[in-house]
């Protein structure tokens, strides 16, 4: 368990204070995958390395199961360290190295000098990331994905229990990001291992976390479960980035259906409710149209989920409601 | 070449072991300067480097001293410096003579000037690696070893083969006040005496040999950068 308590960050500047991070409170669960969505500049870097210490709190309290990491000398901290795999957008890998070395590198800098011991490790690894013919070339010859993927098998090297993703696939064109992400939630699944990411699209956040903090300026102005978050975004910030995940979302806003008749309704459907014709039946028991004007039906994570923005008319609207909220769907009237 | 023909075409050298022995003179000099010139100057421009600004053992005040002393060496011309440091070098080699005599004044000029080179090398590191290794656990030391050294090591090699060609040049000016070797032979037949023939085949030996240094430096740099692009 990862757990804040009161930190805040800021930085002197010419004799200036620059506050980075409000002072927050939160709890990052063991085996979660917990996102953290910001705009460039609201702290999510700095937040992500607080936790390994790469940057150190102004005040409040970091602990890693129960560890006070502020409170560790240099060689205990280097040993915590190597418990905390990170990963990075532009990667940092040794240009110097070969992939195999590069993997090799954290087992070295821990002490492990047996060669065999290493190359056992490292073949492990590779065929975890799916690299095992590309161990003896350099980064330079490998795309975006492949350095990715090296960074994820050297993060990994340690077995740590926490991994850090710094904007792990900003670099990464979709459909490499897409397979790096799916490599990252196998990981989670496989190994329990915590995972703490740092993105500016929301689209990653859907895909891979089960918690997220959407930070703003310094300030976590809402967390929670993602599929919360995002069928139910309350702060300013957390809209835009759910109509930027789900453009025709941005439709959500009552704005473009001022002259549709009827009344406005949105409905969420998760899990299984998705699955069943609950609108079809409502709609025939109590005799009420209903037009459709705007949907989308995808996945959280491995939440199916739909989303459904329609204007309802007839005598039975809100007898249809109570059924509909009955059979398990949310409904969040726009025009009311 | 025949025996004859060299000697109707350089008719004052009537001594070719003489210019052979300078040659190896000025060999042994370059090598053990530049030796002593790598040890010295690497540590030291490693310290610069960690004790600057923004690095990984900032240190404002003791980055402030170490430039100062590097700056001072560096703008004395290798002639005066060579000539200040007499008292000194007869107290480290015992005599201020010959190639003992030249390599502490050498070495003190080209140390500081390769210390510049290898931080201006080291800064080119991507401080995300630095980053990363520390994030796995990497102490100070290791991450110079393991990182900042074979990351930069084609700056690194660049800088060694600027330094040796300008210890060439430093060598043969160290001829002059008793140093040995081609610029002593250029110096005191070529120049005191007249004999320009010594002064040509001194000249085109020391152009061969700062040719020879920059390929094989360039070679080096390219077989070990081959793999970066």
């Amino acid at each position: 368990m990862i757990r804040f308590v009161d930190v805040h960050k800021s930085y002197r500047v010419d004799g200036k204070d620059i506050p980075a991070l409000q002072p927050f409170s939160l709890d990052i669960a063991d085996g979660e995958v917990f996102g953290i969505i910001g705009h460039s500049g609201a702290g999510k870097s700095t937040l992500i390395r607080l936790i390994n210490l790469l940057e150190r709190p102004s005040g409040g309290s970091i602990l890693i199961d129960g560890t006070e990491m502020t409170a560790l000398g240099d060689a205990a901290l280097r040993a915590q360290r190597r418990r905390i795999g990170m990963i990075f957008q532009h990667f940092n890998l040794l240009s110097s190295q070969t992939v195999a070395d590069n993997i090799a590198f954290p087992l070295r800098l821990a002490g492990e000098t047996d060669a065999g011991k290493i190359k056992t490790r490292v073949d492990e690894l590779l065929r975890r990331v799916g690299l095992e013919a590309h161990a003896s070339k350099y980064p330079a010859q490998l795309s975006g994905g492949q350095k990715q993927r090296v960074g994820i098998a050297r993060a990994l090297a340690n077995r740590p229990s926490i991994l850090l993703c710094d904007e792990a696939t900003s670099a990464l064109d979709p459909q490499t990001t897409a397979s790096v992400l799916e490599l990252l939630a196998e990981i989670n699944r496989e190994l329990k291992l915590t995972i703490v990411l740092i993105t500016h699209e929301m689209d990653v956040v859907r895909r891979v976390c089960d918690r997220v903090a959407v930070l703003d300026a310094g300030r976590i102005v809402e967390h929670g479960a993602v599929a919360d978050v995002f069928l139910h975004p309350r702060h300013p910030t957390t809209r835009r980035f759910v109509n930027e995940a789900l453009p025709e979302e941005a439709a959500g806003e009552l704005a473009p259906y001022t002259h549709v008749p009827g009344r406005i309704l949105r409905l969420s459907f998760r899990g299984e409710a998705t699955w069943t014709p609950a609108l079809g039946r409502v709609a025939r028991d109590t005799g009420v149209d209903f037009n459709i004007l705007a949907g989308r039906i995808d996945r959280i994570k491995d939440l199916p989920y739909g989303q459904l923005t329609l204007a309802m008319q007839g005598s039975g609207v809100d007898q249809a409601l109570v059924a509909l909220r009955a059979a398990g769907i949310e409904i969040e009237e726009l025009n009311r | 070449m025949s025996a004859p023909l060299l000697q109707s075409l350089f008719p004052n050298i009537d001594d070719w072991a003489e210019l052979g022995h300078a040659c190896i003179d000025t060999l042994l000099m370059l090598g053990g300067s530049l030796a002593l010139t790598v040890l010295i100057g690497l540590p030291l421009g490693v310290l610069l480097y960690l004790t600057g600004k923004g690095q990984l053992r900032e240190m404002p005040k003791l980055y402030a001293a170490l430039s100062l002393v590097v700056n001072i060496l560096r703008s004395i011309p290798f002639i005066i410096l060579m000539i200040v440091l007499m008292p000194l070098t007869y107290v480290l080699v015992g005599t201020k003579l010959g190639i003992r005599g030249a390599i502490p004044p050498l070495v003190i000029g080209a140390a500081p000037f390769f210390a510049r080179l290898v931080e201006t090398a080291l800064r080119e590191v991507q401080r995300g690696v630095i980053e990363a290794s520390q994030a796995m656990g990497a102490s100070t030391w290791q991450i110079v070893r393991h990182v900042l050294l074979p990351e930069a090591r084609g700056g690194l090699i660049a800088g060694t083969t600027v330094t040796a060609i300008a210890l060439v040049g430093y060598t043969a000016m160290g001829g002059a006040i008793g140093a040995g070797g081609l610029g002593d032979l250029a110096y005191r037949y070529g120049y005191l005496s007249y004999k320009s023939d010594y002064m040509f085949v001194t000249v085109v030996l020391l152009i061969v040999l700062v040719q020879l240094l920059q390929m094989v430096g360039d070679r080096v740099v390219a077989r070990f950068a081959g793999n970066r692009q």
